[in-house]
C-alpha cells in the first residue's frame, strides 16, 4: 500500500485522471455545475448513493434504457406468441375445452410472463452494458483516497483526455469549487513488466 | 420546507434515528459481515441445516417410493405438497411488494427492509418451486413442461393454468433475483473498499462488477431499478392470480370463483408481511439495528397487515355470501357443512381466528407498537395463512361430488418433515445471506438520509429556529 502510494506520487508515471474530493453531496454537485459550465465533457461525479439534481449538473442527457427494454419487451411479447400459435395452433394442433387451437386469450398470461422477462433482462443486462460494466480495472482505484467513494466521501474525476484539461487550470477550478483535497491519479501500471 | 423535513401539523417524525451518518450506517451493517458469527448464528445454521437434509431424505424417500409416502389419497390428490407451494410463493410476495410497489409510491421507509424482504422473496419461492417438481409422481419426466422438440412430437398444452403457473413462478424466480442483484451492486462495491483481505476484496470485487460510484452510471441504474419495480409490480400481481387460476378455472366448488385472483394476492401480501416481521423483529434484535429498523417501521407493516388481512377476511365473507346468494346447492354444501362444520371445522377456525382476528389487535397504536405483541402476530399469521391454503385444497377436495367418494385426508410423517424441511432449507439460506451479504441496503438508506440532499443546510432561513437541522429525519406518516 505505501508502495503504491510513493509511486502514486512518482511525477514520471503517466497522469491520467484529476480526482477532487468533497465532504458533501452539494458541493460535489456545484463543483459538477462549474466543470460543465468550463465546457468539461470527460468528467464524472462520484458518489455513495445517486445524488438527485447531478444529471443536470453535469449536463446528461436522458437514459435511453427505457426505449432499449421496450424493444426487447414488445420483441417478447411477440416471440411468446408466435411459440404457442406455432406449437399449439399449426404444428401439432390441439383441442381443448372446445377452444379454437390458436386462440388467444388463453396466451395471454404466457405472453404477459415472457414480455416480463425479457424486458427485466434487457433492463439490468442493458444497464450493464450502457455502463461498460463489469469492469474490475480502472484508473480510480489506484487511489487509496477513491475507497471513500462508497463510505461517505463525494469526488470528481477528470480525464486528462479532456480538451480543456489543463493540469493547473483544472486544479484551480476544482479548488475553487471548494473540493478538500485534489490529487493527480497516475498509471500505476506503465513501465511495470 | 425540504422534503426531509417531517411535516409536524400532521404527525409525522423523523424516520431514522437522528445521530445516524453516511459513515455510521454502513459500518453498522456492514459489520455483520465482517465480523466471526455470533454463537447464535452457528447454532440457527446448524439445525437449518439438520432440517435441510431431512428434506432431502424425505425428497430422496419420496422419489424412492412415489407419492404413496404421502397422505394423498383419492379424492384428496392435492393435499400439503400444494398447501406448502402455495404457501411459499405467498410469503414470497411481501418482499416484491416492499421493493417495487412500495419503491413506485415513493414510500422511503421501505429502504431499511427491502434487502432482506428481497432475499425472502428469492428463498422463498426456492421452496415453493420445489413441490410442483416432485408432486408429478415422477419427477423425472417435469422436463416435460418446458417447451421443447421432443422424441414424442408434442408440445406441451398452453390452455392449462398448470404450465401458466410454470411460466410465471419461474419468470418471478429470475426478475426477483435481478432485482435484488442490481440493488447489491453498490454495496458489495462498499465491502470491496473496506476489506481487510486480499480474499475478500477479490470476492466482493468480482460481485460488485467494478462499480465505482459513478453518476454516469448511477443515471442508468437508476432507470433500470425504476423499470424492474414497474415491471416487477405488475408480475407480482399475476403471479398470484396465476396461482388462484390453478384452482379457480377447475370445476370444483370451493374453487370455481371469480374472487381468488385478487383474494389470493392480498393473502400472499399479508402473510409475506407477517414472515418480514417475524424475520426483521429476530435479526434486528440480534444484531442491534434498532436505529435502522425503527419501530415506526414495524408499525407501518403492521397497518399493512391490518389492510391486506382485513382484505383477506372480506373474501372469507364474500365466499360465504355467495355460495348462498348464488343457490349452487354444491357450493353451499362446501361452505356451511363441509368446510365450517364438517371434520376439518377445526382448521377452518383455526384459520380465521388467525387471519382475520389476530390483525384486528392493530387498530389500536399500542398494539402496533408492541414487540412481543406483533411477533406472536406475526407467528399466528404465518400459521393461519397456512391453514387457509390447507382450508382450499383440502376442504374442497375431501367430499367429492359423489358421497361414495368421500375420505378424511391425514398426513403421513413424510409429509410432515418434507414442510419442517422446507423451513430449514428456507432458514439456511436466509442465515448465509445474513452472514455475507448486506442485509440492508445501505446505498439506498443514505440516500433517504437529509444530507443526501444537495441542498441540506442552504435553505429556510425564515424558519430556522422551528426545525432545527435534523439529522436522521425524514418525514413518515403515522406517528
Amino acid at each position: 500500500m505505501s508502495q503504491e502510494t510513493k509511486k502514486q506520487h512518482d511525477e514520471s508515471q503517466r497522469p491520467l485522471l484529476m480526482l477532487a474530493e468533497f465532504d458533501s453531496p452539494g458541493a460535489c454537485m456545484h463543483g459538477a455545475e462549474k466543470l460543465r459550465d468550463a465546457g468539461y465533457t470527460k468528467f464524472d461525479a462520484h458518489t455513495p448513493f445517486p445524488v438527485h439534481g447531478m444529471d443536470k449538473a453535469m449536463g446528461l442527457p436522458d437514459s435511453k434504457l427505457g426505449w432499449i427494454v421496450l424493444g426487447f419487451g414488445v420483441t417478447g411479447t411477440f416471440l411468446a406468441w408466435l411459440m404457442m400459435y406455432w406449437m399449439n395452433g399449426v404444428d401439432y394442433p390441439i383441442v381443448i375445452g372446445g377452444k379454437p387451437p390458436g386462440t388467444l386469450p388463453s396466451m395471454i398470461p404466457i405472453m404477459f410472463e415472457v414480455t416480463v422477462l425479457f424486458s427485466s433482462l434487457t433492463a439490468v443486462f442493458g444497464m450493464l452494458g450502457l455502463n461498460k460494466l463489469p469492469r474490475h480495472h480502472h484508473p480510480l482505484f489506484f487511489s487509496e483516497r477513491f475507497k471513500g467513494c462508497t463510505d461517505d466521501k463525494f469526488f470528481l474525476s477528470v480525464e486528462v483526455e479532456d480538451p480543456k484539461y489543463d493540469t493547473d487550470k483544472t486544479r484551480a477550478l476544482l479548488e475553487s469549487a471548494k473540493a478538500h483535497a485534489v490529487e493527480v491519479v497516475r498509471d500505476l501500471e506503465e513501465g511495470t513488466p | 420546507m425540504a422534503y426531509w423535513e417531517p411535516i409536524k401539523e400532521i404527525g409525522e417524525t423523523s424516520l431514522l434515528a437522528p445521530n445516524e451518518t453516511f459513515h455510521s450506517i454502513g459500518d453498522k451493517v456492514f459489520r455483520v459481515n465482517e465480523t466471526k458469527a455470533p454463537r447464535g448464528w452457528w447454532i440457527a445454521f446448524g439445525t437449518a441445516v439438520t432440517f435441510t437434509i431431512i428434506l432431502f431424505s424425505c425428497v430422496g424417500w419420496l422419489f424412492w417410493d412415489g407419492v404413496g409416502v404421502w397422505g394423498n389419497m383419492a379424492p384428496v390428490y392435492w393435499a400439503w405438497d400444494i398447501t406448502n407451494f402455495v404457501w411459499w410463493i405467498g410469503i414470497g410476495h411481501a418482499g416484491t411488494l416492499i421493493s417495487a410497489v412500495l419503491f413506485l409510491f415513493r414510500q422511503k421507509w421501505r429502504t431499511s427492509i427491502n434487502r432482506f424482504a428481497e432475499a425472502m422473496t428469492i428463498f422463498a419461492v426456492i421452496c415453493a418451486l420445489l413441490f410442483p417438481g416432485i408432486h408429478v409422481g415422477r419427477p423425472w419426466f417435469a422436463y416435460f413442461m418446458f417447451p421443447f422438440p421432443n422424441q414424442m412430437t408434442v408440445w406441451p398444452n398452453f390452455k392449462s393454468p398448470l404450465l401458466w403457473d410454470l411460466f410465471a413462478v419461474s419468470t418471478y424466480f429470475t426478475v426477483s433475483l435481478l432485482f435484488w442483484y442490481t440493488g447489491l451492486i453498490p454495496d458489495f462495491a462498499s465491502l470491496r473498499d473496506r476489506a481487510k483481505t486480499k480474499t475478500t476484496r477479490l470476492v466482493y470485487g468480482v460481485f460488485a462488477l467494478g462499480w465505482r460510484g459513478a453518476n454516469r452510471h448511477w443515471q442508468h441504474y437508476e432507470r433500470a431499478y425504476l423499470i424492474l419495480a414497474a415491471l416487477s409490480t405488475p408480475l407480482v400481481l399475476s403471479v398470484h392470480s396465476v396461482v388462484s387460476f390453478d384452482f379457480a378455472t377447475s370445476v370444483i366448488p370451493g374453487w370455481h370463483t371469480t374472487i381468488f385472483p385478487p383474494y389470493f394476492v392480498a393473502g400472499a401480501v399479508f402473510s409475506g408481511f407477517a414472515m418480514v416481521m417475524t424475520l426483521a423483529l429476530i435479526t434486528r434484535a440480534i444484531y442491534g439495528m434498532k436505529s435502522v429498523i425503527t419501530i415506526k417501521h414495524l408499525e407501518l407493516m403492521n397497518k399493512i397487515m391490518l389492510v391486506t388481512g382485513s382484505l383477506v377476511g372480506y373474501a372469507y365473507g364474500m365466499e360465504f355470501f355467495i355460495a348462498w346468494y348464488s343457490g349452487s346447492e354444491y357450493e353451499a354444501y362446501h361452505f356451511f357443512h363441509a368446510r365450517a362444520a364438517g371434520p376439518f371445522w377445526w382448521a377452518w377456525t383455526l384459520m380465521m381466528s388467525c387471519n382475520v382476528l389476530v390483525p384486528q389487535v392493530f387498530w389500536f397504536r399500542k398494539m402496533r407498537r408492541s414487540i412481543p405483541v406483533m411477533f406472536l402476530a406475526s407467528i399466528l399469521i404465518n400459521v393461519g395463512m397456512w391453514f387457509e391454503r390447507f382450508v382450499i385444497i383440502v376442504t374442497s377436495l375431501y367430499r367429492d361430488f359423489v358421497p361414495s367418494m368421500w375420505a378424511i385426508y391425514k398426513p403421513t410423517l413424510v409429509d410432515i418433515f418434507t414442510y419442517l424441511g422446507t423451513l430449514g432449507l428456507f432458514f439456511t439460506c436466509f442465515l448465509l445471506f445474513i452472514r455475507w451479504i448486506p442485509m440492508i441496503a445501505v446505498a439506498e438508506v443514505k440516500g433517504v438520509l437529509p444530507a443526501a440532499d444537495p441542498h441540506f443546510g442552504h435553505h429556510h432561513a425564515h424558519d430556522e429556529d422551528d426545525h432545527p437541522e435534523p439529522a436522521g429525519a425524514l418525514p413518515v406518516p403515522g406517528e
